[in-house]
């Protein structure tokens, strides 16, 4: 992300260079050359850099000059190199734009991914209406009902109480892994939350069908599948996404903070939570809401152990239904208008997505200015 | 604090302890945190294993998929196909992107701004959306209907954000030094980037596709409604498959194979928890081959 310190060193050793360096196609780099000592000999035209150590060396690479048209023992002329350079440069500019059009599929992707949805969500929420789409509290796809109000309602308190109860718990572990656990644990720990990581979705759906869903019924007296349920298991799968998150900005935190805070009497504990930790604050804030994505776009987990009732939560043993189930629910026998108020759910969380991502790139910016 | 106990003797030291007992509470809090951190994901593992390790036998492995043995045969060569078809796309593009992104590119201009804001968004879409976008665009509108294609396609593009960021932080955890040199000896930058630049991250690489491949196969959301659930070998690449987690979703979803979900379920388990650590240890190698060397 940050390239600043790479250019400034290419920038300096390419003068220091004692060979010579075509740069043609670095453009970057020739800009930066000329205020740098010793002045090289630029050829204004063909965009190409001599450092002035360039002739007498060059000889000693006999086998450089094939691979670089450039270079020559004689001091270039203009002419020549323009030619030759060319052959060279039309190279890596075809070059450059092959990686530049992989790169571009990200944002053919996106767009195809916003136009796909649009064009298939648009008309269904026309018929529909916005308002009754987004506020209306009745999924009755067999009465031509389509209000999404439960489903919205069902996310929310889905990933509030996902975040409620996994939060803490991951805040608080990262702290104690980063800097109360001895070394010799933290190296059988620190695996097993890289494997937790990569734990497909639905075994952890199969987990909370099997165990959790069992345990609230006995505890609670319910069903058993309801939002609390569905909530500590989002808990547990975005446990290790947090824990890592915050880990990494809390070891981030220059060690001079807490050396500081040990120098002016405080006590381990006290350094790293009320220093270190107030420091990592925005990495952390970042992490949760990485959960937040993570917890709210959750599909086949969540199927298994919510209930899946489309109506409005009363209290949070209840089972509701949360957007991306009522997709993976009724896409598979929807046709027509049903099928598409499913895709414009979609569009919906798309939405919500679209908000979360924005607010974490703009505490990622946030967190880079501050350092 | 020393200075207040000075001034303000009695007082002060009683503050002094109460804090450092807020102190020991909150460190007490991170332990049990910790504890209860590896009781939920360890005590999870260990329950599958010790459910689902008895119920693997002959049965689980043969050839043809019927509803008597429940095999998950199919669903693992219908698994590896997804992986080598969706993963070479995603890794000759997301590779390709990388090295624009970290060698071509130094500047914070619109364009590059818009590719890193695409990616990271990207990277955000749930596996559902992923899903119905891939049906909406490969078995709808391409009509390729619910197969092999229109599945390793969408998870392709699934996984491109994932192989993009892996390999850019792997090359740019290539010491500059290694391109100066190479630069300085007069290579160009094309041949700089393949020769010099490319192997020094190779394992970072490797690191990101492996994370990739343990993305595929444990990714259900995004394959139901493009590859379809058919338990079979596939005839071609427009025939509908099933992959290890979709087969674990239809067995436990199903319910009447409880047994074989858990069989599955260990088996799923071991391959993504096998590949999760080859990719950590490969990441950690790329740490010591640059620390090493630079």
């Amino acid at each position: 992300m940050n390239t600043a310190p790479t250019r400034d060193t290419i920038k300096r050793s390419l003068v220091g260079a004692p060979v010579p360096v075509n740069v043609s196609a670095t453009n970057n780099v020739s800009t930066h050359t000329d205020n740098q000592q010793p002045t090289p000999i630029t050829n204004p035209q063909s965009s190409i850099v001599i450092p002035n150590s360039v002739s007498p060396k060059s000889e000693n690479h006999p086998n450089l000059s094939s691979e670089n048209p450039t270079l020559s023992p004689q001091p270039l002329v203009p002419s020549e190199t323009i030619h030759q350079s060319r052959i060279t440069s039309l190279k890596e500019k075809i070059a450059q734009r092959v990686f530049a059009s992989a790169a571009l599929t990200s944002i053919l992707c996106v767009a195809l991914v916003c136009v796909f949805l649009i064009i298939n969500a648009v008309p269904a929420i026309q018929t529909i209406g916005l308002w009754d789409f987004l506020t209306g509290t009745k999924w009755l796809p067999d009465q031509d009902q389509y209000g999404i109000l439960p489903m919205i309602v069902g996310s929310f308190y889905v990933t509030g109480g996902a975040i409620l109860i996994g939060v803490p718990i991951g805040v608080f572990a990262a702290v104690y892994l980063a800097y109360f656990c001895p070394s010799a644990i933290k190296r059988l720990i620190q695996p097993v939350i890289t494997i937790a990581s990569g734990v497909p979705s639905i075994i952890y759906g199969f987990f909370g069908l099997v165990v959790i869903v069992p345990w609230v019924q006995e505890l609670f007296d319910t069903s058993g599948k309801g939002i609390i349920t569905a909530s500590i298991l989002l808990a547990m799968m975005i446990l290790p996404i947090v824990i890592s998150v915050a880990q990494t900005s809390i070891e981030a935190v220059p060690q001079d903070y807490y050396e500081a805070a040990l120098a002016v009497g405080a006590s381990k504990e006290r350094a790293v939570f009320w220093i270190i930790l107030p420091a990592a604050k925005a990495g952390i804030l970042a992490g949760i809401i990485l959960g937040i994505g993570r917890a709210i776009g959750e599909t086949m987990a969540v199927v298994m152990v919510i209930g899946n009732q489309a109506v409005m939560p009363a209290n949070i043993f209840m089972g509701v239904r949360t957007l991306t189930a009522n997709i993976v629910l009724e896409m598979g026998y929807a046709v027509d208008l049903h099928r598409d108020a499913l895709i414009a759910t979609a569009l919906v969380l798309f939405v919500f997505i679209l908000i979360i991502n924005f607010l974490f790139s703009f505490i990622q910016n946030k967190s880079r200015s501050y350092q | 604090m020393k200075l207040l106990n000075q001034t303000n003797a009695s007082a002060g030291v009683s503050t002094a302890k109460t804090i450092s007992k807020r102190a020991m509470a909150l460190k007490i809090l991170a332990l049990i945190a910790t504890v209860v951190t590896l009781a939920l994901i360890g005590g999870m593992m260990i329950f599958i294993l010790i459910k689902g390790v008895p119920f693997i036998n002959q049965s689980l492995f043969e050839v043809q998929y019927n509803s008597e043995n429940q095999s998950l045969f199919s669903s693992v060569v219908d698994t590896v196909l997804m992986t080598v078809i969706a993963l070479s796309i995603a890794g000759i593009l997301g590779i390709g992107a990388a090295i624009y992104l970290a060698e071509y590119t130094h500047s914070q201009s619109k364009l590059v701004v818009s590719i890193r804001y695409a990616f990271e968004t990207l990277a955000g879409i749930p596996s559902i959306i992923y899903g119905l976008f891939g049906m909406l665009l490969f078995v709808v509108y391409f009509k390729m209907g619910y197969s092999l294609l229109a599945g390793s396609l969408t998870l392709a593009i699934m996984c491109l954000p994932l192989v993009m960021r892996t390999t850019e932080e792997a090359l740019l955890a290539v010491p500059t030094s290694y391109r100066e040199g190479s630069l300085a000896l007069g290579a160009g930058r094309l041949r700089t980037i393949f020769q010099i630049v490319l192997p020094a991250a190779n394992p970072g690489i490797v690191s990101g596709l492996l994370l990739g491949v343990g993305r595929i196969m444990g990714e259900t959301a995004a394959l139901i409604f493009t590859a379809g659930t058919v338990a079979a070998l596939p005839a071609s690449l427009f025939s509908s498959v099933r992959t290890l987690s979709v087969h674990m979703y239809v067995l436990a979803s199903e319910g009447l194979y409880i047994d074989k979900a858990y069989a599955t379920a260990v088996v799923l388990l071991a391959l993504v928890a096998v590949i999760n650590v080859a990719s950590w240890l490969m990441s950690a190698r790329l740490e010591r081959k640059n620390y090493g060397s630079a």
